[in-house]
């Protein structure tokens, strides 16, 4: 793995903090956009667990992925408020609308922007806020022009 | 005990010793405080319903089955997860709680295929059960957009990849059981539920197959799941059993109870007893599954002689072979003399045909030639507790690992060798004890999933005595005695000395750094961890005494625990994990050349008349010959006969080729065995063995416990082995009329005053019973030395480190030591033949990167090895567990000739060999 390097410099810098194991995890996904499956022995090895515990977490929490996501991640929220003011329909839209595509569509259950729904989340950078489809494909192309 | 299943209480019993009084379904119900509803009520008789719960395990809360009703209290608390307070009033049933069980097993049926009929479980099956239970009458749900009885996985394909189960995620609840027994029981961690909701199911590694995950195949899964999710695929062929039968494994010294499950003749499966004190329903995937070979068409069911070693084999009638080896015996003593035929004892058959083995040499042969392979393994064991706690045995059980603080492991590899006691002893290190481990390797327990040990003392082979001596120096010089202890159980005087010795600068860590390579400062901080313990315990092993000084570092090992005061109760001790499942009970009952029964030496007349009165024969006062002494009496040519039981030295022995040239140079070899081994090459008369499931009997495990052994299945050659003795001497003139084995055990509880309570009735009563078990003891004694050590006060002995004479050289410039694998089991003359093969199918050389690379080898080559004593070939495993100068091998297949390599060197106070340093050349060979 070309990522082992920093897979191991992480696993050292954090290994001796109380509850290592998020923390790593997380760093691991920030630094590589995901967690490969081969950074989860040397993981076990030095928190003193064993590889299927490891695999438990990262499978545990829909955050953690272990394929690197497409070249944007783009979420929906999918939570009531949003679904209240047709959350359901944008949802539906950008499934349609990415098929194919190289942009990662997730489901998200609140940002926090009830009163402003439909939210959308690109790259946990930015917040889109009363996304119709209209907007939403606008969104998107901008996207895929940003090569 | 035929025919009954184990009762499952749902969580575990309650250590508490304080006793609460409550009310359950209007019945009084005592019990310890911190004991489960669930269980008080069981223990009561009122079966609560469950799912997620059975006794191995913790309560866990999840499945929503066993809520009841408490008086005075809100809601419906589960009774797994509640203990029982005083006077508490609780009700199980109501109609409020069966409508919400009813409820709750529903929504698991609403994603279950409904496929009982044809489903393995079938009979056996506690979801069907609890289903019937609650009364389900209907399912209106399915999972997801499927209908009812039908499960969201069932399309999943089903993990067949190992050999003795297979894993069906379709028919999984997601209890969580088969988890939580990786983790509790058998301490693996191999197992986890991956994902979360519908989505959540058993995986094994990173979602692997089982076989590509850490799974160590003890079965602790299978039988915690309550469905067919984790079935053995034995059940799934031949069906449910219509019987069980409590024995006990025949294959390491921890002595597992089992529950061999039966049809007819057959076995169907093994399963741990819970009731078993030594594995309390643990098992490992030797005596749980690799019990094949008990009907492998390789065994051997017809007696056979031949007149030379390279005649073929022809098969004759019991009476004809048994005739034919006792005219041999005879004329070979007419002409060479009484002392020219010997018999070697086998630590896989039971007590009583151990002791009659023993008592043909002693009464029939007339004379001492009797050793067993303790010789190779133990019997520095035996010499050095003997001469310094004054017993041959190890002094704790088992159990007692539960209460140690501190835990030191030397020379052994439980995880491998000793699977369910290392998955007690890991267990009690999650719970905070601390670990030191003293191995030339890193084995699991230096450091895996849940268990890293404190301190690795990594030293050179060969050099225990020299670490164990600097220990002492450490806690001599640092005032780490516990000269209370000192000052009342032992003697004064060999302790004075000793304490002079051990601090004299030539012991101090520093000075022997050198010789042992391990850091003085890592010796330092063992020495003091195990000193400073409120319970110190010493577990070792083979690595300890198959050493030319095995018998000293067994001495420094005593010395410690008595300097420490680490003997005599709970937690503490020296503890020897001994290799055979009844190489303890071989020991026991007189099968050496210089002890009766009961290790009473053949000089003591006292002994001998007694024995002499009660066979009616003469006893020679003299020892006779050591197995070693035999081979090299054959090549002098005055030892020509032997009756070889269940032994296979042609394999075992070290230095194959003085092995195979004194058999060659015997007149008659008489084998008893389950299989053609490799000392069958050499045989004369060859006489069908019984396996352990074919007999009745006792074992002994390296606790002193002395088991049932019962039979399952009739025997294949018609004869059970004491059977064979027996015939055999009445063959040779000499008479024994036995009707069953309990009356061997009668006579040998008469004539040994450590057995003299032991009965096959009060085993029966009891379960098992620790030896001295007597008239002081009628329970039998769980931890030895309790108040005085059995030969009044203990000994301390000088153990001088001396380096062994196998030492490196130009020519031979590495180390090789062996050990065994978890799948496979010695010789492998029984675990080769069963799927463990799978595990480990050949014998591999570990060597160290940086030796690798010098020599140009690559993983996976085959290379050879040369020795002093001759060569061989193996192939390699490029590993950083040896440490650089030393290779490791295991010893499991004939072809391998591991022993070919071993030498003659062997302990100077047993003649153990030196089966564990080797100076050896490894290089790769041309072409490969």
């Amino acid at each position: 793995m070309e990522n082992l390097g920093t897979v191991l410099r992480i696993i050292a810098a954090k290994q001796t903090l109380p509850g290592a194991l998020l923390p790593i995890l997380h760093e691991i996904q920030e630094a590589l956009g995901c967690i490969p499956s081969e950074s989860v022995p040397p993981i076990a090895k030095a928190l003193n667990l064993s590889r299927a515990e490891v695999h438990g977490v990262i499978t545990y929490y829909h955050h953690f992925r272990q394929t690197p996501p497409g070249r944007h991640v783009v979420r929906v929220c999918c939570a009531e408020a949003c679904q209240a003011v047709g959350g359901e329909a944008l949802a539906e839209h950008a499934r349609a609308r990415l098929e194919g595509s190289d942009l990662t569509l997730e489901p998200v259950y609140c940002l926090g922007l009830c009163a402003i729904g439909p939210v959308l989340q690109i790259d946990e950078t930015t917040l889109h806020a009363r996304v119709t489809p209209e907007k939403f494909d606008t969104l998107m192309h901008a996207l895929e022009e940003d090569q | 005990m035929n025919g009954r299943q184990d009762i499952d209480f749902g969580t575990p019993a309650s250590t508490a010793t304080t006793l609460v009084t409550l009310d359950i379904d209007g019945q009084a119900v005592t019990v310890p405080a911190g004991t489960s509803l669930m269980r008080a009520a069981a223990e009561a008789g009122v079966m609560v319903p469950k799912l997620c719960a059975t006794d191995s395990l913790k309560a866990f809360g999840s499945c929503r089955l066993c809520l009841v009703e408490i008086e005075g209290r809100r809601g419906y608390p589960a009774s797994c997860t509640t203990p029982a307070e005083a006077g508490m009033k609780v009700r199980t049933q109501s109609p409020q709680l069966a409508k919400l069980r009813r409820n709750v097993m529903e929504l698991y049926i609403s994603d279950h295929p409904l496929d009982c009929l044809t489903c393995s479980a079938n009979g056996n099956c506690e979801l069907q059960t609890m289903a019937g239970v609650v009364g389900l009458r209907e399912v209106r749900y399915g999972a997801g957009d499927a209908s009812p009885g039908e499960n969201h996985f069932t399309d999943s394909i089903k993990d067949e990849s190992n050999p003795y189960f297979s894993y069906d995620p379709g028919k999984c609840i997601v209890c969580n059981r088969c988890v939580r027994a990786c983790e509790e029981q058998q301490g693996t961690f191999a197992l986890t539920l991956s994902g979360r909701g519908f989505g959540s199911r058993v995986t094994a590694g990173q979602g692997q197959s089982f076989m590509d995950s850490e799974c160590v195949s003890c079965g602790a899964c299978v039988i915690a799941c309550p469905t067919a999710t984790l079935m053995e695929k034995t059940v799934i062929d031949k069906g449910q059993a219509e019987r069980s039968v409590v024995t006990t494994c025949a294959y390491c010294g921890v002595g597992c109870g089992f529950r061999a499950e039966v049809k007819g003749a057959e076995v169907v499966r093994m399963v741990p007893w819970k009731d078993g004190r030594a594995n309390e329903g643990h098992a490992c995937v030797k005596g749980r599954f690799a019990w094949g070979y008990a009907t492998h068409p390789d065994r051997v069911t017809k007696p056979m002689i031949r007149a030379k070693i390279t005649d073929p084999w022809r098969e004759v009638s019991w009476d004809e072979a048994l005739a034919h080896a006792a005219s041999e015996f005879r004329r070979i003593q007419n002409k060479a003399g009484r002392n020219s035929i010997g018999a070697i004892v086998s630590s896989r058959c039971t007590n009583e045909e151990d002791y009659l083995v023993q008592k043909l040499v002693r009464a029939a042969f007339g004379n001492n030639n009797v050793d067993t392979c303790a010789r190779v393994c133990h019997s520095p064991t035996g010499y050095g507790l003997k001469q310094t706690l004054g017993e041959s045995a190890g002094t704790q059980t088992f159990k007692s690992v539960e209460k140690a603080d501190v835990i030191v492991v030397i020379g052994a590899n439980p995880s491998d060798g000793h699977p369910v006691f290392a998955s007690r002893l890991k267990r009690r290190v999650r719970e905070g004890a601390r670990l030191i481990v003293i191995d030339p390797r890193t084995i699991d327990l230096v450091d895996s999933p849940h268990v890293r040990a404190d301190h690795h003392l990594q030293l050179r082979p060969g050099t225990n005595v020299a670490v164990l001596s600097a220990m002492a120096h450490v806690i001599v010089t640092e005032g780490l005695l516990d000269e209370k202890f000192v000052a009342e159980r032992c003697e004064p005087k060999a302790f004075f000395d000793w304490r002079e010795f051990v601090a004299r600068p030539a012991n101090s860590p520093e000075t022997l750094e050198a010789a042992s390579g391990v850091p003085a400062a890592e010796v330092r901080g063992a020495a003091r961890l195990y000193a400073s313990a409120a319970n110190g315990a010493i577990y070792y092993g083979l690595g300890v005494t198959e050493h030319s000084q095995g018998s000293t570092a067994v001495i420094a090992i005593a010395n410690l625990a008595m300097a420490t005061g680490n003997v005599g109760r709970e937690g503490v001790g020296v503890n020897p994990l001994r290799g055979q499942n009844n190489v303890q009970g071989s020991c026991d009952m007189g099968s050496f050349p210089h002890e009766l029964p009961g290790y009473r030496h053949v000089s003591d007349t006292l002994t001998r008349e007694l024995f002499e009165h009660d066979w009616g024969v003469p006893i020679q006062p003299e020892p006779g010959l050591r197995i070693p002494n035999m081979l090299d009496a054959a090549l002098d040519g005055s030892f020509l006969g032997l009756y070889c039981q269940g032994e296979d030295p042609a394999q075992s022995d070290p230095n194959t080729h003085h092995v195979v040239a004194a058999l060659s140079a015997m007149e008659c070899v008489v084998l008893q065995d389950l299989f053609l081994n490799e000392t069958a090459k050499y045989a004369h008369v060859f006489l069908p063995g019984a396996s352990f499931l074919e007999k009745d009997g006792t074992f002994t495990n390296a606790e002193r416990r002395i088991s049932r052994v019962r039979r399952v299945m009739p025997p294949l050659a018609g004869k059970a082995d004491w059977e064979v003795t027996m015939a055999l001497a009445n063959a040779l003139g000499y008479a024994m009329h036995y009707q069953h084995p309990s009356q061997i055990m009668d006579e040998i509880a008469r004539l040994t005053p450590t057995f003299s309570g032991v009965s096959y009735e009060k085993l029966e009563r009891a379960g098992s019973l620790q030896w001295p078990c007597n008239e002081d003891a009628p329970d039998g004694t769980p931890t030895m030395h309790v108040d005085s050590f059995v030969c009044g006060k203990g000994r301390f002995l000088i153990t001088q480190y001396v380096p062994t004479d196998e030492k490196v050289t130009r020519r031979f410039p590495l180390l090789l030591t062996t050990g065994r694998v978890l799948s496979q089991y010695n010789v492998g003359a029984q675990t080769r033949r069963t799927a463990n093969t799978d595990f480990y199918g050949a014998d591999l050389l570990e060597i160290h990167p940086h030796d690798a690379e010098e020599r140009g080898i690559r993983d996976g080559d085959r290379v050879g090895i040369e020795s002093r004593a001759g060569s061989t070939t193996l192939p390699v495993t490029i590993t950083e567990r040896v440490q650089p100068g030393v290779v490791y091998t295991t010893f499991h297949f004939p072809g391998s000739g591991a022993n070919v390599i071993t030498t003659d060197n062997s302990d100077w106070a047993t003649n153990c060999p030196e089966y564990k340093v080797t100076a050896v050349q490894v290089s790769r060979l041309i072409g490969a």
